[in-house]
């Protein structure tokens, strides 16, 4: 397939492989968190790994947005499904995500609760505007990328006056989740998480642009190379990564320069402006309470938002104790280090939510890789 | 029935008649619809016969069953109808022992509204394909449940054939060393289905490869007597079939990414809507399992055949005592390609 096909071309990612192999010093390792789930999944799918030295190590970062989602936020949107009138518009393997008391959104629709998979937020306006007499909630998650078309329909909703649309908000920012891990003790004080570079964001950045992560290369001395979601972006990300850790540099580099620019996008930007603002504090999976961390409908929008318009109470529930999703999300853990996984704990009987979505660190090595770690 | 049929004051409204409950109740309309929509177009000596079974002769050689019911939606798509899919997907079903397919029984559910002109041409379809495979339907039965408890049309069907002795094809027969072969493109059915869906309606060329396979068994037995093991990759597309057949031989298998058919439109499509098409359902395609000496002729054979006209080597059986499929990347490294996790997409046949 043409503009895709080129980006997985097995000759080009030899010499890469080849260039990579050459750049890297004897003796020393480098450990590289890439930050998006989109960049874990091309890895396992593609077998990236395959083709780095085993002296570059690759730490899967919290970029996944069905990951990052509290248990809280699931059933407050479990409660909010099962209410009469409600339909409940989401992303796909948002149903799968295991919420408190066995439930699911899945397990929910499946005793009554009108739970809708939708493609993007469009369809679920849509819905709304075929369905009057119902109250069409869409279940918003998801980073920067996600959030411009969240935008775009409740500006939308407004100027056609959608009375019965509205949108639970769970928006997160991504500096602030890298920030956070950048910050947390284990990789400040213990050092027993080493992350010697990031590969940053594709699509994130294509909104917020190339200058947020500038802060982070100067301040924790960190390189970020934002790479695209192929495979081949991937392979040279990390040579450009392995350059910069080998001259001692630390910069924000653009490996994605056919769709990122430094700045991003202002009319995205402009867009969730006009509509957002920032929570003082949201809880993330793995990470906690991560202050400035999310966003939620301004004042002058609550009508549209279904926290304040059916009085949902927030809700902190605590992960499951034998699941390591916390730890996977930081990078302190692998998923074969949790004791559940692929027993307990798999893409059909999920505990955590890193084995739901694709982008997942579990599910992608469950998927993908598990025959690597058996014996 | 013989020619001084149709005792009925009025023929069935096959213009603007919606299915009522009467047509299940086992009174005089079912037996005008059976009459002048079933028996019509099926028309064979057995169902003419107006009994509730069928007294069938049957050929030397083990009897083969299969069953499948077909809830496809929508009902008409890209490329054919839930009637057609009906009758290859069991024909199918049966042809996948080697078995040569001899007669099919046909079980309708049908949702009281359903207009009777979308039924007849269902109906029609459904005939239609019985006739080109050659496999009449021999006896069958009509149910109407109320609106709103069905969706439209679901049909039933079952399939008989025998298969000759000396025809050993089973999915615990591969062995490692052997050659795994696939038929043609996959994920054609998966991808035409999902053009149609009301909130992915996308616009594509791309039709149903739906097609009676047996013809194609045929000529591969004439050619490769001893093949190991054929399936037809429906639901779950070849990712699930190979899991199967490992799982059920105990081997595990390696695939080569770069030699698995694919067409390009149905690889635009997959990669927008997020699919692998690995796991996106078939059904007019096989896949085959032979010694890796008989791999040359069994290709040639396929390829001989229209049905099999792309037919490709994709990969081999190997030892592996976790059953596991792996793949070679196009892009060079490896991965596993693993069974199917929850519903890809549902209702596809």
């Amino acid at each position: 397939m043409k503009y895709v096909d080129e980006y997985r071309d097995g000759a080009l990612a030899r010499t890469i492989a080849a260039r990579i192999a050459a750049a890297v010093r004897p003796g020393r390792t480098y450990h590289f968190m890439e930050f998006c789930g989109g960049h874990t999944h091309a890895i396992s799918r593609y077998g990236v790994t395959d083709l780095l030295p085993p002296s570059v190590v690759m730490v899967h970062g919290p970029g996944c947005p069905v990951c990052v989602l509290p248990v809280g936020r699931i059933d407050m949107a479990i409660e909010l499904a099962l209410r009469e009138k409600v339909v409940l518009c989401t992303y796909a393997d948002t149903v799968r995500v295991p919420a408190s008391g066995g439930l699911s959104l899945m397990k929910a629709k499946a005793r009554g609760a009108d739970v809708r998979m939708v493609y993007s937020a469009a369809d679920a306006l849509r819905i709304a505007r075929e369905e009057p007499g119902r109250e069409v909630v869409f279940f918003a998650i998801g980073f920067e990328t996600t959030t411009p078309p969240t935008a775009l329909v409740l500006r939308e909703a407004r100027a056609a006056g959608l009375s019965n649309f509205s949108v639970f908000c769970n928006h997160v920012l991504t500096p602030s989740a890298i920030a956070h891990i950048l910050e947390s003790p284990e990789v400040r004080e213990l050092g027993t998480v080493v992350i010697d570079g990031f590969v940053g964001p594709a699509h994130v950045s294509t909104v917020i642009g190339a200058q947020p992560y500038e802060y982070f290369a100067e301040e924790y001395r960190k390189p970020v190379v934002i790479a695209g979601f192929e495979p081949l972006d991937v392979m040279l990300a990390v040579e450009m990564l392995v350059r910069q850790v080998n001259e001692g540099r630390a910069e924000v580099e653009n490996e994605f320069t056919r769709a990122v620019t430094r700045e991003g996008n202002a009319r995205a930007k402009d867009l969730v402006a006009e509509v957002f603002e920032l929570r003082r504090s949201f809880e993330w999976r793995g990470l906690g309470l991560v202050p400035y961390s999310a966003l939620r409908l301004k004042t002058e929008w609550s009508a549209f938002d279904a926290e304040r318009r059916f009085a949902m109470a927030d809700r902190r529930v605590p992960d499951p104790k034998a699941c390591e999703c916390g730890a996977i999300l930081r990078g302190v853990k692998k998923p074969v280090d949790c004791k559940v996984f692929g027993t307990a704990c798999t893409p059909e009987t999920p505990i955590g939510s890193c084995m739901v979505s694709s982008e997942g660190a579990c599910a992608a090595h469950y998927t993908y890789g598990r025959y690597r770690s058996a014996a | 029935m013989t020619g001084t049929r149709r005792p009925y004051v009025r023929p069935v409204d096959f213009k603007a008649g919606l299915v009522d409950m009467s047509h299940g109740s086992g009174g005089r309309a079912m037996a005008q619809l059976i009459d002048e929509l079933f028996v019509e177009a099926f028309d064979n000596a057995w169902l003419r016969e107006m009994n509730d079974q069928a007294r069938l002769p049957m050929p030397p050689g083990r009897l083969v069953v299969a069953t499948d019911s077909h809830v496809v939606s929508p009902l008409f798509f890209p490329g054919g109808d839930i009637g057609c899919l009906s009758v290859h997907g069991t024909v199918n079903d049966v042809a996948m022992a080697g078995a040569r397919p001899l007669y099919l029984t046909a079980g309708f559910i049908l949702e009281e509204g359903y207009p009777l002109a979308d039924l007849r041409r269902i109906v029609r379809s459904m005939a239609a394909a019985a006739r080109e495979a050659g496999v009449p339907i021999v006896t069958g039965d009509t149910k109407v449940v109320e609106k709103g408890k069905g969706d439209g049309v679901f049909i039933n069907t079952t399939g008989i054939g025998v298969v000759p002795e000396g025809i050993e094809i089973s999915g615990d027969r591969a062995r490692p060393g052997d050659a795994i072969l696939v038929s043609g493109t996959l994920g054609d059915h998966g991808v035409a289905i999902m053009s149609l869906r009301e909130n992915l309606a996308f616009e594509t060329t791309i039709a149903s490869d739906t097609a009676a396979l047996h013809g194609l068994v045929a000529a591969m037995l004439a050619s490769v007597p001893g093949i190991r093991c054929l399936r037809d990759p429906t639901r779950g597309g070849l990712a699930t079939t190979l899991n199967e057949i490992a799982r059920q031989s105990g081997v595990g298998m390696r695939l080569e990414e770069d030699s698995i058919p694919v067409r390009a439109e149905v690889a635009a499509a997959c990669e927008f809507l997020g699919l692998d098409p690995l796991y996106v359902a078939n059904e007019g395609k096989l896949v085959a399992i032979c010694d890796p000496g008989d791999c040359g002729r069994l290709l040639e054979a396929m390829r001989a055949h229209p049905l099999g006209r792309d037919a490709a080597r994709v990969g081999e059986v190997v030892e592996d005592p976790h059953h596991f499929v792996q793949m070679r990347t196009g892009f060079g490294g490896s991965r596993m390609v693993d069974w199917l996790a929850g519903e890809q997409l549902p209702r596809i046949c």
